[in-house]
């Protein structure tokens, strides 16, 4: 299963209007693994990234064309499931998006809205194992009817991807999952992305060019919507084959 | 172009090590020097002055330490400094060598060599020469000249081989003669292991330049 690929887009192409944010894009990313998405501003990385769970779609002038397969099924037919596709596919964003809600209605919010569980003892053994992946349940177990918004930028974080782990997903998604953390937080949630990736396909697209080589095990460089590099981590950071790519981790442009 | 301080401090570590690569072929000329005229006050000097280059090495290797912790290098960069950083302990042992043979000229004392030096000073000058182009190989990230380089250190263990064969036949000859027959055999050693530093220089080389590291010269020794 290790590296089998769970990923996997042919000749993508996205345009915003004429504007071409994705250059036939052909990128497999392994199961079970991280893959960071790295490449200076507007190079297509979050495109890419929402791809994966089709978020483009809720923007207006998208056309997309080629194909993506997940688990061997291309994500971009007419006939996907998107609300089946997003509980497969979840995602992290940039600042934690709780809702206004209770920790606990926050973390019930999905498994409803999927009508996954309806049991009381049930949905909640599922919110302990999803904060206990997370490391928050001790933290937060007698506190669950305490507003989401009142947690740590870190916890709300941590909450966030319990959000989405509870729903059982194949991969998750993390864009700049740690932009609003401060150092020290960043590196727990590193520290827990690690742990996750032994269930789950991470990807993640990441502006720190050090946070890629510290948590990923493979990365993808992009340059003006095209995947100029994609290789292991190890590889990249410390011979790539590319010049573009070597000036980008150097330092030396974006 | 971004990362212009850091550019620099990459030249100042280049020039530094050309620097130190100088001191070192100074220390084997001046054994070689000192050797051929048995001249103990001189070895001595060339033995407190190892001591600079020691002090060089440890100068060196502290700015790559500060470079890594502060600018967090990747790729080349990276490879730079870790190439650097073999390069220097390599550099440092071969003054290491250069202080060997200052040794050698003290417990050799005033007693006559047992035979004009041939071989030995045409060790010194090969693995001198080889030396100095590797720090070129090194300035030019050159690693098809490193190659090269690595393939004459055959020629260094090919002299090596020939003092022994000399010598014994001296020894076996003369047994009088066997300490101070050694002390050659010794000071030839010393020479050889120069050249086999040098062949790790270059493999550093073609490990900063290409991204792998290949052994390129197993010695004999």
């Amino acid at each position: 299963m290790e590296n089998e690929s769970t990923v996997e887009t042919q000749d993508l192409n996205l345009y915003y209007g004429d504007f071409r944010a994705l250059n036939d894009v052909n990128i497999k990313i392994p199961g079970r693994n991280i893959t960071a998405i790295i490449g200076p501003s507007g190079c297509g990385k979050s495109t890419l990234l929402r791809c994966f769970n089709r978020m483009n779609d809720l923007i207006e002038n998208v056309k997309v064309q080629g194909k993506i397969n997940i688990e061997g099924r291309n994500i971009l037919e007419l006939e996907t499931d998107l609300i089946f596709l997003r509980k497969k596919v979840g995602m992290v964003f940039q600042r934690p998006n709780v809702f206004d809600l209770s920790i606990y209605n926050n973390l019930k919010f999905g498994l409803r809205i999927h009508r996954m569980l309806s049991d009381k003892n049930q949905i909640m053994q599922a919110i302990q194992n999803g904060l206990e992946q997370v490391n928050l349940w001790q933290e937060l177990k007698d506190k669950l009817r305490k507003n989401a918004r009142s947690l740590t930028l870190e916890q709300q974080q941590r909450l966030c991807i319990a959000r989405v782990i509870i729903l059982k997903p194949d991969i998750i998604l993390l864009d700049e999952p740690c932009s609003a953390l401060d150092p020290i937080a960043t590196l727990r949630i590193e520290e827990l992305l690690r742990i996750l990736r032994y269930e789950y396909t991470l990807v993640i697209v990441t502006h720190n060019m050090q946070q890629a080589a510290r948590v990923s095990d493979y990365t993808g460089f992009m340059y003006l919507g095209q995947l100029i590099e994609f290789g292991k981590t190890n590889q990249i950071f410390t011979n790539p084959r590319e010049k573009l790519t070597e000036n980008y981790i150097s330092g030396y442009f974006g | 172009m971004t990362r212009e301080s850091f550019r620099k401090h990459i030249k100042e570590l280049e020039k530094e090590v050309t620097e130190m690569g100088e001191m070192v072929i100074t220390a084997i000329n001046r054994s070689i020097e000192a050797l051929k005229a048995l001249d103990a006050s001189e070895a001595k000097r060339i033995i407190a002055d190892d001591a600079n280059i020691n002090k060089k090495r440890w100068d060196i290797e502290e700015q790559c330490i500060n470079l890594i912790a502060t600018q967090q290098p990747v790729a080349s960069d990276l490879r730079e400094i870790i190439a650097v950083l073999n390069i220097v302990t390599d550099l440092e042992r071969m003054g290491d060598h250069a202080e060997g043979i200052g040794k050698i000229v003290i417990l050799h004392g005033k007693e006559p060599l047992i035979k004009p030096l041939v071989d030995i000073p045409r060790m010194a000058e090969i693995s001198v020469d080889m030396l100095k182009r590797s720090i070129d190989a090194f300035l030019k990230r050159d690693a098809q000249a490193a190659k090269a380089i690595c393939s004459e250190d055959d020629h260094v263990d090919l002299l090596h081989d020939q003092v022994y064969r000399v010598l014994l036949a001296y020894m076996l000859e003369n047994p009088k003669t066997i300490t101070r027959a050694t002390y050659l055999i010794w000071t030839a050693h010393n020479l050889e292991r120069i050249a086999d530093r040098v062949t790790n220089i270059c493999e550093r080389i073609v490990f900063l330049v290409e991204g792998t590291a290949p052994e390129l010269n197993v010695s004999r020794y």
